[in-house]
C-alpha cells in the first residue's frame, strides 16, 4: 500500500532515504522524532489547522469552471483554489506547519531557500506571524528577476541572504540553505518549501499540504457523493502535486502530473526531470534528476521560477516509477496560452507554474465525457507573474510580425 | 594489500599522520600529479584525491572554486582515477584516498566504481553524503576490492560516535567543527572534548579536519589525535598560483616550491 511510504529508512520504494553529510545526520534523526510527537499531538495538530483557517484563510474554495468546461469541450473541470490562500499560493499550509513545529522544538530560527519567492515570502509571513527569526537564501539571479519579491521578505522583517555558487538559482539556494544549516544546526529549523531533501522532509511536507488533497475530497463528495475522474497538478519539487494527489492515492481517480517543458522536451531547456532525467542523488534524496553521464547536475529550464528544479521529490519518482501518476511535459508556451484563456474565460489569473497544470488538464479533460470531472489545483495566483507574462507575450507578438 | 592498514597500528603513534587534500584537475591534470609528489616529498603520510561534483553541499567557497576550475577542465570520477596510475608510475607510495561525492559514485556504479578505485591504485574511498545508515553495502564492497572505506563523525554525531567508530577503517575522519570545508581562525575548545571522545571509541587513528590552515591548529592538536587533514588552505596556495601552476616548468617549480614550504612549515610544527 502506497500510504505505508515512507519506511522506517525513509524510502519510497528505491527512492529517498538520507543521503546527507554525518554532520546533519542527528538533526535528522531530531526532526523525525519531534515530528512523529506533534503529529500525535492533537493540541499541536488543532494548532496547525486553527492557524490555516483563522489566518491563512482555509478552506479554499472548489470552483467549476463553466465557461473554460465549454471552451474546452469533454470533462467538467473544478479548480481548486490555493490561489486564494493568504500570500498567494500553496506554499503557506507547510511554511505554517513546519514553523509551528520549529517552534515546538525550541528553535528560534529559521533557515529556507527560495527560487521565485513564493516559499520564501511564505516562511518570512509566518516566521512574522509566530515571531521567529528568518534567513532567506535565493539565488542572486533570482533576486535581480524576482526583486518585489525580495523587497516583501525584508518587509516581513526576514533576512534574503544572495546564493552566488553555481548558477545561482533555487539549486544553489537550497545548496547554501543547507551549509548554513550544517554550520548552525544547533539552533536553526531548515524549512524546506517542497517534498524534496533527505527524509524526514518529503513526507512532512506531503503531510502539511495533504490538506489540499483532503479538502478537495471532502467539498466534491458533499457536492456529488461521489469521487473526482481525475486530478491533474503541476511538478517541480512537487509539493501541491503531492498534497493534492496523496489522499487520492488508493482510489480510482486518475492523476497527472505537469512538469515544465520550457522550450521542448527535446531541446536542452526544460526542467522534465521525470520525461527526462535519471535516478541519481539531489539535496540528499535519491530520486530522478536531470544530469550528465558523470552524474554532474544540469541546470534546468522553464519560465516558470517555480518549476525550474533539477530534481523531484522522491515520492513523485516512486508514483512515476510504479505508473500510479502519470507525468507530461507542457512546454512555456502551452502553459502561456492556457493562462491566457482560463483569464478570459473565468476571470482568474493563475500562476504560471499552475498553468502547467491547466494546459495538461484541458489536454485530458477534451478526450473525456461532460459526464466525468477534472479537478486543477490551481496552486497560486498569477500576480507574480504579470511582468514576466507581459514581457514573454511582448516577445512572442515580436516574432508573429 | 591496502596500503592504509601500516597506518592502522599507528594508533597512538606520537608522530601526527599528515594528509593533505587536493582536488584533480585543479588547475591541470599534470599540476595535480606533480602536486601529489610534492606532497609526498613535503612528508605527506596519506594522500585524499577529490573529485570535483556540481554541487558540493559539504564545502565552502575554496573548495567549491577549485572544483568549478577542476570541471572547467573537464575532468570527472572515472577521468580523475586515471591521475593515480600516473602518480604511482612517477613514485608516489603513500596510501590514495579518493574523496568523492555520491552522485558521480552510482551513475558509474557502485562496484564499477570500487573496482576501477582498486584496479588504479586507490586504498581507501571517502563519500561524505553516504551517512552510516545508507553505507552498509557500499563498505562491504568496498572491502571485496580491498579499498578502507573512510568513515566521519561530526561534533553533533553524539549518539551516532559509538557505532560509527567501532566500525571505522583505515582512519576516522573527525570533523572538527560544525560547518563545511574551510579555514577557520580558531579552534573551538569543544573540539578537544570531541576528539578525546571519539578516540576512546575508535580502533584506527583518528585524524581531525575542517578548519586546519597554520602551524598553530597543528601544534594545538599534537599529542590529540593521530592525524590532520588539510584541503583548503593548499587548495588556497592552488588556486592564487593557478596560471604558474598551468604554465611552463619553470614557473610552476616555482609555486610547486612554495606549497611544499607551505605544508613543510605545517608538518614540521
Amino acid at each position: 500500500m502506497s500510504n505505508m511510504y515512507p519506511d522506517n529508512r525513509g524510502r519510497f520504494g528505491s527512492f529517498g532515504g538520507k543521503f546527507v553529510p554525518e554532520t546533519l545526520m542527528y538533526a535528522l534523526e531530531e526532526l523525525e522524532q519531534s515530528l512523529e510527537e506533534a503529529q500525535a499531538d492533537t493540541d499541536f495538530m488543532e494548532e496547525y489547522k486553527h492557524t490555516l483557517s483563522e489566518y491563512a484563510g482555509r478552506s479554499t474554495p472548489l470552483t467549476y469552471a463553466k465557461r473554460l468546461t465549454e471552451k474546452t469541450g469533454g470533462a467538467r473541470i473544478y479548480l481548486k483554489r490555493e490561489d486564494l490562500l493568504h500570500t498567494g499560493a500553496h506554499k503557506l499550509n507547510n511554511a505554517i506547519g513546519q514553523a509551528l513545529l520549529a517552534k515546538r522544538m525550541g528553535k528560534q530560527k529559521v533557515v529556507a531557500e527560495t527560487g521565485a519567492g513564493q516559499h520564501g515570502v511564505a516562511t518570512a509571513t509566518v516566521c512574522a506571524r509566530l515571531g521567529l527569526e528568518c534567513k532567506v537564501f535565493m539565488g542572486e539571479e533570482d533576486m535581480r528577476r524576482q526583486a518585489l519579491n525580495v523587497f516583501r521578505m525584508e518587509l516581513l522583517g526576514a533576512e534574503v541572504v544572495p546564493a552566488n555558487s553555481g548558477s545561482k538559482t533555487l539549486k544553489d539556494a537550497t545548496n547554501e540553505a543547507i551549509r548554513y544549516w550544517v554550520a548552525n544546526v544547533g539552533d536553526t529549523f531548515y524549512l524546506i518549501g517542497s517534498v524534496v531533501g533527505p527524509h524526514p522532509y518529503p513526507k512532512m511536507v506531503r503531510d502539511f499540504q495533504r490538506i489540499i488533497g483532503d479538502e478537495t475530497k471532502e467539498q466534491f463528495g458533499q457536492q456529488y457523493g461521489a469521487l473526482p475522474d481525475a486530478i491533474t497538478a503541476c511538478v517541480g519539487g512537487g509539493s501541491n502535486a503531492m498534497g493534492m494527489f496523496y489522499p487520492f492515492l488508493e482510489d480510482d481517480v486518475r492523476l497527472y502530473g505537469a512538469e515544465a517543458a520550457g522550450l521542448g522536451v527535446d531541446t536542452d531547456q526544460h526542467a522534465a526531470t521525470i520525461t527526462k532525467g535519471t535516478k541519481g542523488i539531489i539535496h540528499g534524496s535519491l530520486t530522478y534528476l536531470m544530469q550528465d553521464e558523470n552524474g554532474q547536475i544540469i541546470e534546468p529550464y522553464s519560465i516558470s521560477a517555480g518549476l525550474d528544479y533539477p530534481g523531484i521529490g522522491p515520492e513523485h519518482a516512486y508514483l512515476a516509477e510504479s505508473g500510479r501518476v502519470m507525468y507530461e511535459g507542457v512546454t512555456d508556451q502551452q502553459a502561456l496560452d492556457a493562462l491566457s484563456l482560463l483569464t478570459k474565460t473565468e476571470g482568474i489569473l493563475p500562476a504560471v507554474e499552475s498553468a502547467h497544470a491547466l494546459h495538461l488538464a484541458m489536454e485530458k479533460a477534451k478526450e473525456m465525457t461532460s459526464e466525468q470531472s477534472m479537478i486543477i489545483c490551481l496552486s497560486g495566483r498569477g500576480d507574480k507573474d504579470v511582468h514576466s507574462i507581459k514581457e514573454a507575450m511582448k516577445k512572442e507578438s515580436l516574432s508573429h510580425e | 594489500m591496502n596500503r592504509l592498514t601500516v597506518y592502522e597500528a599507528a594508533h597512538n603513534a606520537d608522530y601526527p599522520l599528515f594528509i593533505p587534500f587536493i582536488m584533480a584537475g585543479d588547475p591541470t591534470r599534470s599540476a595535480t600529479v606533480d602536486l601529489a609528489l610534492q606532497l609526498q616529498e613535503a612528508g605527506a603520510h596519506i594522500l585524499e584525491l577529490g573529485i570535483p561534483y556540481s554541487d558540493p553541499l559539504a564545502d565552502g567557497p575554496v573548495l567549491q572554486r577549485s572544483a568549478k576550475r577542476a570541471l572547467q577542465q573537464g575532468m570527472s570520477l572515472k577521468s580523475a582515477m586515471d591521475l593515480i596510475p600516473e602518480m604511482r608510475k612517477r613514485g608516489l607510495t603513500i596510501p590514495v584516498v579518493v574523496f568523492t561525492y555520491y552522485n558521480p559514485v552510482f551513475q558509474m556504479g557502485m562496484e564499477s566504481f570500487l573496482e576501477t578505485a582498486n584496479e588504479k591504485g586507490a586504498d581507501g574511498v571517502l563519500v561524505p553524503d553516504l551517512p552510516f545508515e545508507e553505507s552498509q553495502d557500499f563498505t562491504a564492497l568496498a572491502k571485496d576490492y580491498q579499498l578502507a572505506n573512510i568513515s566521519l563523525v561530526a561534533p553533533t554525531s553524539t549518539t551516532r560516535v559509538h557505532k560509527i567508530a567501532s566500525h571505522a577503517e583505515g582512519f576516522l575522519y573527525c570533523v572538527s567543527s560544525l560547518g563545511v570545508t574551510g579555514t577557520r581562525e580558531v579552534f573551538p575548545q569543544e573540539a578537544y572534548d570531541f576528539i578525546h571522545t571519539v578516540k576512546e571509541h575508535s580502533a584506527v587513528p583518528v585524524a581531525v579536519g575542517f578548519g586546519i590552515s597554520k602551524p598553530e591548529h597543528v601544534q594545538s592538536l599534537s599529542g590529540i589525535c593521530s592525524g590532520v587533514i588539510v584541503g583548503s588552505a593548499i587548495m588556497k596556495l592552488v588556486e592564487k598560483h593557478a596560471n604558474e601552476l598551468a604554465a611552463g616548468e619553470e614557473k610552476k617549480k616555482e609555486a610547486l616550491q612554495e606549497i611544499k614550504t607551505f605544508v613543510s612549515t605545517l608538518i614540521s610544527s
